[in-house]
């Protein structure tokens, strides 16, 4: 079997080395570019992303990235953004005033709630790690990023303080619980997958995820 | 509530793993890869290194340390020791961490603090707390590993630097530290009810009881420990199974 390509892009902001470490230890070739130019061309693409939206959106599009990712979204080929890499996919951003993002998938970007369903303050960031559950709707995980988790609620990590709130229900994969409010985990349409959560930080569940990737 | 964390604590001198008492009376433990791997696989949430001796020599030593862990190691890794500018920062975050925890140079400059916050993300600053108390429910902030007085209160100190962006607190409780006697509970309640970021309770672990007690009583959202396991009076797994049945939000692994 040919190792899996993988191309991560590179705007600037954040430190991918990590990133690209778990990427290549699931067995990818893993290329980390600055090139706006070969993103229609990888194999599979990886939008990761740490740090504020705006700042993020802004150097993916003063780098040419912007149009790149949106026509990748469009070829079938399997793309993964993480954090903000997953929050940018969406049509806009709360954080610090209204920010537009890629629109690939409908939706807004919203605060992580402060204040828990029964009141009392909670902490914000969401740091740590929290397990996924499906959304209230359903969704099966069969043929998707969390196929290696079926009929198990894995415990990933998180840290942000904003999460996407799918417009399409049916784009929602996984959800976790914090302070009784639901937040949107992960998403995938068909191609399109993210996460909120980092696989690269969350043990051997979150290997597990990115071998999936890599297998599809 | 999010999930309380388990945190190794791997303290650095040179080449090795260290443990002291009251960050003082240095033994060596072994290697510091043979344990980082062996916490990840026992289910640590994250791990913490710390270069116990950098600030006196002002360099942190440990990139080469944290390259290799990172390898390996696919939980966050947060390193403290001797970072004093957001070049030293990067240079610790390229290797493979995930946060810096900084002390003394943010003592010296809080500045620092909104630096690095706002170049790679408060979710990477973690201010670092040495505590001695001075009075009933007053603490003083230590430098240089609990060596240097600093006369700046603790409580308004957390207070200052979550202002300043700092977007988690490790809170070491010196006079604690390495004894198995329990965490200071009145320091990490007050701590964690000054600041609305997360706080690492660090320093004094010796039973379950005081795991609970930090987490119930303390208000932590993660707490930090070396001796217990280093010296293999407990496993990880033995705390997470007693935090389960004590209703703790941990994660199940």
């Amino acid at each position: 079997m040919s190792q899996p390509s993988v191309t991560i892009v590179d705007y600037g902001m954040c430190n991918l080395l990590n990133v690209a470490r778990a990427f290549e230890y699931c067995g990818a070739q893993v290329t980390v570019t600055e090139d706006p130019g070969t993103v229609r061309t990888a194999g599979r693409l990886v939008v990761p992303g740490v740090g504020a939206f705006s700042d993020s959106m802004k150097e993916v599009t003063n780098r040419g990235f912007g149009n790149e990712i949106k026509a990748f979204a469009q070829t079938g080929r399997p793309m993964f953004g993480i954090c903000v890499g997953m929050q940018m996919l969406f049509d806009a951003s709360e954080e610090f005033g209204e920010h537009e993002g890629l629109g690939i998938l409908p939706g807004r970007v919203k605060p992580v709630p402060s204040i828990a369903q029964n009141g009392r303050s909670q902490r914000v960031p969401h740091i740590g790690w929290n397990h996924l559950v499906e959304p209230e709707l359903g969704r099966d995980w069969h043929g998707t990023l969390l196929e290696p988790m079926l009929g198990s609620q894995p415990a990933v990590y998180f840290v942000h303080s904003f999460s996407a709130e799918p417009a399409q229900s049916t784009d929602r994969l996984a959800d976790c619980v914090y302070g009784d409010h639901r937040i949107c985990a992960a998403v995938q349409r068909d191609n399109l997958m993210a996460s909120q959560f980092h696989p690269e930080r969350s043990g051997e569940i979150g290997l597990a995820m990115i071998r999936q990737f890599l297998s599809l | 509530m999010s999930n309380l964390r388990i945190i190794p604590r791997l303290d650095i001198k040179g080449p090795n793993l260290i443990k002291g008492i009251r960050l003082e009376g240095l033994r060596v433990i072994g290697d510091p890869q043979e344990h980082a791997i062996r916490y990840y696989e026992a289910g640590a949430d994250e791990l913490i290194y710390m270069d116990i001796v950098a600030s006196l020599y002002g360099r942190n030593n440990l990139s080469d340390i944290i390259s290799r862990a990172a390898k390996n190691v696919f939980i966050p890794i947060t390193v403290g020791g001797g970072i004093r500018s957001v070049d030293d920062a990067r240079h610790i975050l390229r290797s493979g961490a995930d946060k810096v925890a900084i002390n003394t140079a943010a003592i010296a400059r809080p500045e620092l603090i909104s630096e690095v916050a706002r170049r790679f993300g408060s979710q990477a600053m973690v201010l670092s707390i040495e505590a001695k108390q001075v009075a009933d429910g007053k603490w003083e902030a230590y430098a240089d590993n609990g060596r240097e007085r600093t006369g700046l209160d603790v409580l308004e100190w957390v207070r200052r630097g979550v202002e300043l962006g700092a977007g988690e607190i490790l809170l070491t409780a010196v006079d604690r530290e390495g004894t198995r006697s329990g965490f200071d509970i009145d320091l990490v309640r007050a701590v964690s009810a000054a600041v609305p970021v997360p706080v690492i309770a660090s320093g004094g672990m010796g039973s379950l009881e005081h795991f609970k007690a930090a987490a119930l009583d303390g208000s932590a959202d993660a707490i930090a420990m070396a001796d217990v396991l280093h010296y293999k009076r407990m496993s990880i797994g033995d705390i997470r199974a007693a935090a389960l049945a004590a209703g703790l939000p941990v994660r199940k692994v």
